[in-house]
């Protein structure tokens, strides 16, 4: 069964004939329109190798609607001449017929007519000849009838010039007998069917290819934010490093579980205004643990645990100061004295991951709230050794191998050390995470036994997810001005696998 | 963390030797100091005011020494150079020893006026001390830092250095009211009063930080001569007749405070740190300070204290195994000189009063550490054994936001700080009915209170997101925080979750169908009984009149659903209908 009796014809001839033949010459002999050809040249290529078919451009010449006029009623000029009766007629007649204005101006200066002007009623246009030849149109019949090319180069590009003539580039098919050149061809199959499947049709019929080039239907469906996908992965390193998570519900704390437990002095830079963010309302916090508060202040006015203290005037109003935390430390702080109250004490292993507040100047790289990360462990006998240990598993499980440690300064660790990892994108070594063993000041007045050392390490969540998902300004990545297309595309979360970039599989 | 500008070549050639920047880098490192940038003053002027200007200046290489906070000693070249010598045992620790004056004693006399306002002072004299450009540029240079940092901003201490030989002693420390106070400040021609000057350095990019210290205060602090000379006008400005130059022999150093503490240790790092310059290098003449009970005390007070830690002690904390004769020399080249005593495990730690930073003897563990090389210790693992735990509300958070993305809605990740107007004004409701914290010190309106809702965000989230194909589907499980008298702040955290449909159609029925399935997910049965949930006509301002509903379940009310109402779609700037479900999963844990 043929595709159409156009096919169904070019198909005939094709098997008639020796050769080819021009889809242009076919539609002419068929009496069709040359699309009509192409579209069954077109369908019979998609069916395989039953044809061959080269597509051909030639070019040639065809008259403009107003060459066509001409053809057929003269030029403008000639026209002009043949209304011009031999008395004469007024230039301002002669100018209101369709051909008059342009007509005039070329009959003029071919000198077929002329004008008197000092006739009595004005003007008067009068035949310069007894009889013209009208070679414009003469040369646009030629034209029609297919012998352009006996015109002269100069003589077409006159015409085009005049609008009369333009050309025309025909694209046309030069067809010939494929490998596979069949008469009898039955149309391809788009898809299997149910009923193909249960009526056995599927084994005779042919089907159109796929093209596996295009691109797939996404599923719809929902997708989950990249940086909380990290989270995900941090909470399971913890997890399978055994270590237990901390409540952190709180953004609301006092400046003292936020500092003074920490043996943060009032005086110190991280307290001030432009730092951290106080409440106007609640102010202050209702209650604090007053016994544990006074050992606070002993120990930062005083002194104690073998520590000279600061020596300062500590105040208990800064202390019930509320604040957004600064830092999870707030919540690590209360955990460890909830462990200290346990009696006798038993090692401990913590990780929290949440929100911290800073007021701070914005820029790409900084919000006002971020995510820390936050580990700590608690046990008898804990060196710096162990310290770096436990530092080496978490990066190694993050994929960063390279660690090496510099000395640093933290209110409330010490000895505190700076991680940093060997970048080989950068070809440097970059900040990873702070780290450090937890002050005496800090444990001892929360109850902790002497022997116990409490080594913590913390870093952000948001740095290692821009690095992860190639992001360069934190505000595309957090808050509501994400860009929702970014959230939809992001890969899976692997840290300890090298992944390209989403914006390299974007451009793939 | 401060940062320490010096001169390179001037560095190097004070560390007797050249390093080639990654060298010099690496040191930095092993020591805990940040060689953060080099650069010169040509190069910073470029970048700050653009070529042109940078024209002419100084191309003299700068290393900019990121130095850690609580190290003061390390402030300034003659610092650096000292503590990076002894670490590297080319020379041994100075002593820095207090002297009494051939002549009468340099005497401060404090009145009673100054103990409401800045109640401490100390001082010090530099006997012929030899300034060179450098040296001096120095000087003024670790007195900015000190100021910008122990002494927060002059606000707890405040530094005056005075050429001795313009003025005469005994010299009083007192306050008195500004319209009283007449001299020529620093580097001024004519006498203004203290008023005066205190409105001419409003404008002054320095001196206007300073200002609030003392500005609503009756009295001011201020430092006479026997003569009635001002030296300074503490925290604000030195007098111009007492300056001193490069030329200057006599230093007298005053420093004022509401710290005692600090004052005692800023006074200290000076004098150790340029006596160093004296004739008499690294001694300090002493002054005497009389305080208003009466009592005088002689500064500076340059005190060395002994400290007992047994060898042990380091070895376990650090995680090494050293002698004790080797802690005690890697202890002396962090500037604590140390020697074996008693049963030779005992080490006598000697803390010199640059190192105010040592104040336990973890400090005393942490510098052993560093002087054996962080990177040269043995990693180990602890043998902490022991069993985690999610923390059970983040448990439930994780389980519930995989199953909303599989539901097909997306995760949005917004900020729990936002303005009034988010939670309140938008959402119809006036501010008192949200019981928000507020915030005291916002910087911009942003920043003015913590969300009671998720609502306010996830809209904000679509707004900014309007050219994405429709419809959206976004959901976050977060806090909010509201006011809890029951709290021991007086606030609390809830966890909730939000989600929202916006389309061209309300769509009522998939957050509806939402719902559903959250309480399928969470094992809540429909139905009035007591384990059960279902939702009730309800109505609130942010929704749309007769398309609100309130969620119960497990016997108590935990949010709300329905259409929003237009007003709130519009004050979000959006366009399209819109409904949402807002409920808190807390009942569920």
């Amino acid at each position: 069964m043929a595709d159409g009796p156009v096919a169904e014809a070019l198909l005939r001839r094709l098997e008639a004939g020796d050769g080819g033949l021009d889809s242009a010459e076919l539609a002419a002999e068929l009496g069709v329109e040359h699309q009509a050809v192409v579209g069954a040249v077109k369908s019979l290529q998609a069916l395989g190798e039953i044809i061959e078919a080269e597509l051909r451009s030639t070019k040639h010449w065809e008259l403009t609607s107003e060459g066509q006029e001409i053809d057929r009623e003269g030029s403008h000029e000639a026209r002009v001449f043949h209304s011009v009766p031999p008395e004469g007629l007024p230039q301002s007649e002669l100018m209101r017929l369709p051909s008059g204005k342009v007509g005039f101006s070329k009959a003029m200066s071919n000198k077929w007519i002329r004008v008197d002007k000092s006739a009595a009623d004005g003007p008067r246009v009068f035949r310069a000849v007894d009889s013209v030849e009208d070679e414009v149109q003469r040369r646009l019949q030629l034209v029609r009838s297919g012998q352009a090319e006996k015109l002269g180069e100069k003589e077409r590009s006159e015409l085009k010039k005049r609008k009369l003539l333009t050309e025309v580039t025909l694209k046309t098919y030069w067809v010939s007998k494929g490998s596979a050149f069949s008469t009898s061809i039955s149309k391809q199959e788009a898809e299997l069917t149910p009923e193909m499947i249960s009526n056995g049709s599927w084994r005779d019929r042919p089907f159109k290819s796929y093209n596996f080039s295009a691109r797939g239907v996404l599923p719809d469906s929902g997708h989950l934010h990249p940086l909380l996908k990290v989270r995900t992965q941090f909470r399971q390193i913890f997890l399978e490093m055994g270590f237990t998570e901390m409540p952190t519900d709180n953004f609301i704390e006092s400046s003292f579980w936020n500092f003074d437990a920490l043996f943060q002095p009032q005086q110190h830079p991280a307290r001030d205004q432009h730092d951290t963010f106080f409440l106007k309302d609640p102010a202050e916090a209702l209650q604090l643990p007053m016994d544990y508060v006074h050992r606070v202040k002993r120990i930062h006015s005083h002194g104690g645990y073998g520590s000279q203290g600061y020596k300062y005037n500590w105040k208990l109003e800064e202390a019930r100061k509320n604040l957004l935390r600064t830092h999870t430390t707030a919540a690590s702080a209360r955990a460890l004295y909830r462990l200290a109250q346990k009696k006798p004490f038993t090692p401990a292993k913590y990780f929290s991951i949440d929100r911290v507040f800073r007021n701070e100047t914005l820029d790409a790289t900084h919000l006002a709230e971020f995510h820390q990360i936050e580990g700590v462990v608690a046990d008898h006998g804990l060196t710096l050794g162990h310290l770096m240990g436990v530092l080496r598993e978490f990066f190694t499980k993050l994929g960063i191998t390279q660690l090496r440690f510099k000395p640093a300064y933290n209110p409330y660790t010490e000895p505190s050390m700076e991680v940093f990892s060997y970048h080989q994108g950068l070809k440097k070594w970059v900040e990873v995470g702070n780290s450090g063993v937890f002050r005496p000041e800090m444990l001892l007045p929360m109850g902790l036994p002497e022997k116990v050392s409490v080594i913590a390490w913390g870093l952000s969540l948001e740095r290692p997810t821009m690095i992860k998902y190639n992001i360069n300004n934190i505000r595309e990545l957090v808050g509501h001005k994400v860009n929702l297309q970014m959230v939809y595309n992001s890969p899976l979360c692997r840290l300890d696998v090298e992944q390209g970039s989403p914006q390299t599989q974007e451009t793939r | 963390m401060p940062t320490v500008s010096v001169k390179r070549d001037l560095l190097f050639q004070a560390l007797g030797r050249t390093y080639t920047d990654e060298e010099f880098d690496e040191l930095c490192f092993e020591f805990g100091l940040e060689l953060d940038e080099i650069t010169s003053e040509k190069e910073i002027i470029s970048k700050e005011q653009g070529n042109e200007k940078a024209e002419g200046a100084s191309d003299v290489i700068l290393y900019k020494i990121d130095v850690p906070a609580n190290r003061y000693d390390l402030l300034c070249l003659e610092g650096l150079v000292r503590g990076l010598q002894v670490f590297k045992e080319r020379i041994k620790a100075p002593v820095y020893k207090r002297v009494m004056p051939n002549g009468e004693i340099q005497k401060l006399i404090v009145t009673e006026e100054t103990a409401k306002i800045r109640p401490y002072a100390v001082a010090a004299v530099l006997r012929n001390i030899k300034f060179t450009k450098d040296r001096y540029d120095s000087f003024i240079e670790l007195q900015e830092k000190l100021h910008q940092n122990i002494c927060r901003k002059r606000a707890l201490v405040a530094i005056g250095t005075h050429d001795l030989d313009t003025l005469s002693g005994p010299f009083t420390y007192t306050a008195k009211r500004p319209s009283d106070i007449k001299f020529k400040p620093l580097n001024k021609t004519k006498e203004y009063t203290a008023c005066e000057l205190m409105n001419i350095y409003k404008t002054d990019n320095h001196l206007k930080h300073y200002l609030h210290i003392i500005e609503n205060k009756p009295l001011y602090p201020i430092i006479y001569d026997s003569n009635g000379v001002v030296l300074s006008m503490p925290p604000i400005i030195n007098g111009n007749h007492s300056k001193i130059t490069v030329n200057t022999r006599n230093v007298f150093i005053e420093c004022t405070g509401t710290d005692f503490t600090k004052a005692k240790i800023v006074l200290d790092i000076i004098v150790t740190m340029f006596s160093e310059y004296c004739e008499n290098q690294f001694t300090v003449e002493a002054a005497e300070v009389v305080f208003p009970n009466g009592k005088s005390h002689t500064f500076p007070e340059l005190t060395y204290r002994k400290e007992m830690v047994r060898a042990e002690l380091i070895n376990k904390k650090v995680g090494i195994r050293e002698t004790p004769e080797n802690i005690a020399k890697l202890l002396t080249r962090m500037f604590l000189k140390s020697e074996v005593i008693g049963d030779g495990n005992q080490i006598e730690i000697e803390i010199p009063p640059t190192r105010a930073d040592v104040i336990h003897a973890c400090d005393i563990v942490e510098d052993a550490a560093i002087a054996y090389g962080y990177n040269n210790i043995q990693m180990a693992l602890p043998k902490t054994y022991t069993i985690a735990n999610q923390f059970p509300l983040n448990k439930l958070t994780e389980l519930l936001r995989h199953d909303m993305a599989a539901a097909g809605f997306t995760e949005a990740l917004t900020f729990a700080l936002c303005s009034q107007e988010d939670i309140a004004d938008k959402l119809g409701l006036d501010i008192s009915a949200t019981n928000a914290v507020h915030i005291s010190n916002p910087k911009t309106a942003e920043f003015q209170v913590a969300r009671t809702t998720l609502l306010p965000g996830i809209l904000k989230t679509i707004a900014a997101n309007r050219k994405m194909p429709l419809p959206l589907k976004l959901f976050e499980i977060s806090d909010i925080v509201v006011k809890d008298s029951s709290r021991d702040v007086g606030a609390r955290n809830y966890r909730h979750l939000c989600a929202v449909y916006y389309n061209k159609n309300p769509g009522f029925e998939i957050i509806h169908g939402l719902l559903d399935r959250i309480m399928q997910l969470l094992d809540v049965p429909p139905g009035e009984k007591k384990r059960g949930y279902m939702i009730k006509t309800s109505e609130g301002p942010a929704f749309f009149p007769g398309r609100c509903a309130e969620v119960f379940a497990r016997g108590q009310s935990i949010g709300k659903l329905g259409v929003l109402h237009p007003d709130v779609i519009t004050k979000f700037e959006l366009n399209m209908p819109c409904s949402a479900l807002e409920i808190n999963i807390e009942p569920f844990l």
